[in-house]
């Protein structure tokens, strides 16, 4: 079977821990990973007896909101569900879920100038943590609790098997984590365990209209490791199906030690969850007023905001993807816009240099940043300098220009006398570039920029070109 | 002392308010009785004097301060399956043997905030399953009437509390007639409220959408007014009504004259109604004819379906209910077991009784994958019939009279051997908890010197209706003897 082209078919299950203050069913603080073990936990997220759940409004809200801005329908009458398993983990012995009624389906996210199907977005609870010595829990010699999870909110958004690649598959997670900072319904930190993406995963024979065998991977907990999980699982199924063997369709956890998935949940334990409403919830009714309440109060989406700053402003559009993918950066742009800074530059020193160092400077002084350097007061490098001062101190790049006596030497009287001597200091350099050896430009360009850090790259380059001539 | 013995609330909150009595002595007299009669009725599992005595000195500082309400001092008992901060509740299971809550059920919680005095908890079957209290983790409870006899159940305790003149006022809980059940049997006014009307925060739950709260009583007086204290929205229960907790009382002490009742022939034309429950229940009835109201034939079609349904929801419901009584984090707990899954095992095994493991059995089918629509998606939709039978029946009458129980109480160990036959206790009663709706159970006579119950029934939310009938009937002179000869005067 070698020499086949095989399709990758990937779905998305992602598990997002909205913004709330307590747990989905009770008073308790949702916490923080760290907090001391059971620290959070009261007697209904204890599941002692005779104790009943109340829906938390604010998880709803946030679930709403995420629907909604996934273009997702909501149908007018929802309800939660109970999943039921024995697990140490689940202190109820069931999970409180949403099944057959969630509450929203068939969205979309839009990724790379792609739309990703969304299936549904529904509510429930997290469960706890068990920590194992040994390694698995029933060959573990002991075994301790931990419940500060247990019921805290989830959201749980499933895409339809719409990605094919390990890239599009984490360009998918990022933009669902853009999408929902934008909106202010999750933090959507996957190294602090506010979201979870479990990719399905199979594989076909390139032009096959049937799916594959699926398995379904945990335990990821970085878009980094989202990548290189699915990238081993690929090559892992494709080796078993070349080699003449079967995917079995089984949950594999991902250890990010060892690079590779393994088997996780064995058929022993595959369960019958034994959906039905759950009886101590009344069914929601969801007011039309509020959903439309909720729909206004959305702030403009990243995929909108991408297409306006190419459309409004100009931008590259790969500028546009890096600044539309973070609120901050964009609010940052379109601040240093309206304070006066060209568009395109503006949109080039965000990308450049204040996006990758995460540290942002206010709009008004990247603004007036930006224009120093493109009326040509100062030079790129000193803009640099002013810029992490700037954002370091807060003070206005035009205090600092002057005070380190910043200024653009274009007077191509002082710079040709910089020129020749940059000439006469490397006769090896010389000798190259009228020998042809055009790039030997950039190493006396360097050495006049050490000379004269603030001599005028375009003058000094022309005075240069002539002394070479 | 002993009149203070088989007085009502009422008659006792009088003697109360007028200083004739404190409620230290009131709390005496009935930890006296019980001291004298329980150890033959075994109605408690266990009682609670520290806290009786705190709460009896709290009432008397209370009506000394001339701060009392119409249940101060009032000693109460409590079924096993309502959780009180800091004594121990087991639900009649010993999988919850040692167990004690950090938090009250809050029906109990506003009761005590009313100043009554909680003398011990009350047996019953384990989680509530069952019609006689046999299925008691424990120990069964004998009926005051005939010692050789159930109370009836699951609320036998309760019931039998109140019929031995343990407690002047018991709460019990009513999944398929678990109040009216016992009440009949053992000659009290018994009290299942709306689903929705009573918050269900801190009951163990059997089935959570059956279940409810009520009250056993001497008197519907009682009844009504321990109801109303109790009811009422509570921000720890979603499915608690907002509904005032007023409403309950609302001319409930009006006349019945030109009120219609109808008797469902599917609740009286029927085999295996004994002859002597059938001749008091008519006796009942003409009773309320001469006080004024219209006996009007009513007919509720799914009756037959409804016992099936109520034994796959009920059954369903504990199932996932129960789950959480696995070991880990309460109650009886096998620590020997070689894995996690024999712990289980073990745990459950040893923990649950017969009764309860066949239900969780039962229920864990009716839910699996394959049976689902078969069982537990029919069973809903005849629940939905049974509702629309009430709805139907509620445009022809204002409310609906039957017996309570087709039979007055049984000999203990007649039934236990025979699941079914124990499950037809309930068959007047289950149709009630399928709808929702509120009932009570008053005394109506004796057949063979043994209690009879009436039951009313009435519309989602027309607790003060029933209570209403009940008390007309009570007023024109049905009922009985106030405490069984067995008992009487001794002490």
């Amino acid at each position: 079977m070698t020499g086949v082209d095989w399709e990758v078919v990937i779905g998305m299950e992602v598990h997002v821990q909205p913004r709330t203050r307590t747990k989905m069913f009770c008073g308790c603080a949702v916490g923080r990973l760290g907090d001391p073990p059971n620290s959070n936990v009261c007697e209904i997220c204890l599941g002692l007896p005779g104790v009943l759940p109340v829906i938390n409004r604010a998880a709803v809200e946030a679930c709403l909101k995420t629907a909604l801005a996934l273009g997702c329908e909501i149908p007018r009458h929802t309800k939660f569900d109970r999943k039921n398993y024995m697990y140490p983990d689940l202190p109820k012995g069931y999970q409180i879920s949403q099944y057959d009624l969630p509450m929203s389906v068939n969205g979309q996210l839009e990724v790379g100038g792609r739309a990703v199907r969304i299936r549904r977005v529904h509510l429930e609870e997290d469960t706890g943590k068990l920590i194992h010595a040994g390694d698995k829990l029933h060959r573990a010699s002991e075994s301790f609790v931990d419940l500060n999870r247990a019921g805290v909110p989830l959201m749980e958004i499933v895409s339809e098997p719409d990605l094919r690649s390990a890239d599009q598959a984490r360009d998918y997670a990022m933009a669902l984590r853009t999408l929902l900072r934008t909106i202010g319904a999750s933090e959507a930190e996957m190294e602090k365990g506010q979201m979870r993406a479990e990719p399905n995963i199979s594989i076909r024979r390139a032009g096959s209209a049937e799916l594959g065998v699926k398995t379904e991977l945990k335990n990821i907990n970085s878009f980094r490791s989202l990548h290189r999980a699915i990238l081993f699982e690929v090559a892992r199924q494709v080796e078993v199906l070349e080699s003449g063997g079967t995917v079995l369709q089984e949950t594999r956890g991902w250890s990010e030690a060892e690079g590779r998935t393994f088997s996780q949940r064995s058929k022993e334990f595959a369960e019958d969850y034994r959906y039905f409403p759950e009886p101590d919830l009344p069914p929601l009714e969801l007011d039309p007023a509020w959903i439309e309440e909720l729909r206004r109060a959305l702030p403009e989406l990243p995929s909108v905001r991408n297409s306006r700053l190419v459309a409004e402003h100009g931008l590259p559009v790969a500028d546009a993807n890096v600044i539309a993918a973070d609120r901050e950066l964009a609010d940052l742009f379109e601040g240093a816009v309206a304070a006066g800074a060209p568009a395109r530059q503006a949109a080039n020193w965000i990308v450049g240099e204040v996006a990758p160092t995460g540290k942002l400077p206010s709009p008004k002084n990247l603004a007036e940043l930006v224009k120093f350097v493109s009326e040509g007061a100062i030079t790129r490098d000193q803009g640099k300098e002013v810029l992490v001062e700037s954002v370091e101190t807060g003070r206005r790049p035009s205090e600092i220009v002057t005070e380190h006596g910043f200024v653009q030497l274009s007077d191509e009287g002082e710079l040709l006398a910089v020129a020749e001597a940059v000439v006469a200091a490397n006769p090896k350099a010389v000798e190259d570039y009228r020998s042809g050896k055009k790039q030997a430009l950039q190493a006396l360009m360097a050495d006049l920029r050490r000379r004269a850090p603030q001599a005028n790259p375009k003058v000094a380059s022309g005075l240069l070109l002539k002394l070479l001539a | 002392m002993t009149k203070l013995i088989g007085s009502t609330a009422v008659e006792l909150s009088k003697l109360l308010r007028a200083r004739d009595v404190s409620a230290r002595e009131v709390l005496a007299a009935h930890l006296e009785r019980i001291d004298e009669v329980d150890g033959r009725v075994n109605a408690f599992l266990r009682l609670t004097p520290e806290l009786a005595a705190a709460q009896a000195d709290a009432a008397d500082r209370a009506l000394k301060a001339g701060d009392a309400g119409p249940l101060t001092g009032i000693p109460v008992a409590v079924k096993d399956v309502l959780c009180v901060r800091g004594v121990e509740t087991t639900a009649g299971s010993q999988i919850l043997r040692g167990f004690k809550p950090p938090y009250t059920a809050t029906a109990v919680a506003r009761l005590f905030e009313a100043g009554v005095v909680m003398v011990g908890v009350t047996n019953c079957d384990e989680f509530a399953m069952g019609s006689s209290t046999e299925n008691s983790g424990y120990f069964p409870t004998h009926n005051p009437w005939d010692l050789d006899r159930v109370p009836g159940g699951s609320s036998g305790g309760s019931a039998a509390a109140v019929a031995a003149g343990a407690a002047v006022i018991a709460l019990g809980t009513d999944t398929g007639g678990s109040i009216r059940q016992p009440a009949a049997l053992c000659g009290v006014a018994g009290m299942k409220p709306t689903y929705g009307r009573v918050s269900r925060y801190g009951l163990i739950a059997f089935a959570s959408s059956l279940d409810q709260i009520g009250p056993f009583a001497r008197c519907v007086d009682d009844a009504a007014m321990t109801l109303s204290l109790m009811a009422g929205y509570d921000p720890l229960d979603a499915t608690s009504s907002e509904r005032p907790r007023q409403d309950v009382l609302n001319n409930y002490g009006g006349d019945i004259k030109g009120m219609r009742l109808g008797l469902p022939r599917e609740y009286y034309d029927v085999e295996g109604i004994e002859p002597g429950v059938k001749s008091a229940v008519d006796r009942a009835l003409q009773l309320l004819r001469d006080s004024g109201a219209e006996i009007v034939d009513v007919t509720l079609p799914h009756t037959d379906y409804g016992l099936a349904a109520y034994y796959i929801i009920a059954p369903a419901e504990c199932s996932s209910n129960l789950a959480r009584f696995d070991g880990v984090r309460f109650g009886m707990s096998d620590q020997d077991a070689p894995n996690i899954i024999e712990a289980y095992s073990r745990t459950r095994r040893q923990g649950f009784g017969s009764e309860v493991r066949r239900r969780i059995m039962l229920g864990t089918y009716a839910l699996s994958s394959g049976y689902y629509d078969a069982y537990y998606l029919k069973a809903q939709k005849v629940r939905t019939l049974i509702k629309a039978d009430f709805d139907q029946a509620f445009t022809k009458c204002d409310a609906i009279v039957s017996p309570t129980s087709p039979t007055v109480a049984f000999p203990i160990g007649s039934r236990t051997q025979d699941p079914l036959s124990m499950y037809l206790c309930d068959v007047f009663t289950l149709g009630g908890n399928l709808a929702g709706l509120p009932g009570i159970s008053v005394p109506c006579g004796m057949s063979d010197g043994l209690p009879v119950g009436l039951q009313v029934l009435a519309p989602q939310w027309g607790e003060n209706l029933a209570l209403r009938v009940a008390r007309a009937y009570e007023t024109a002179g049905g009922g009985m003897a106030a405490m069984p000869s067995l008992l009487r005067g001794e002490g």
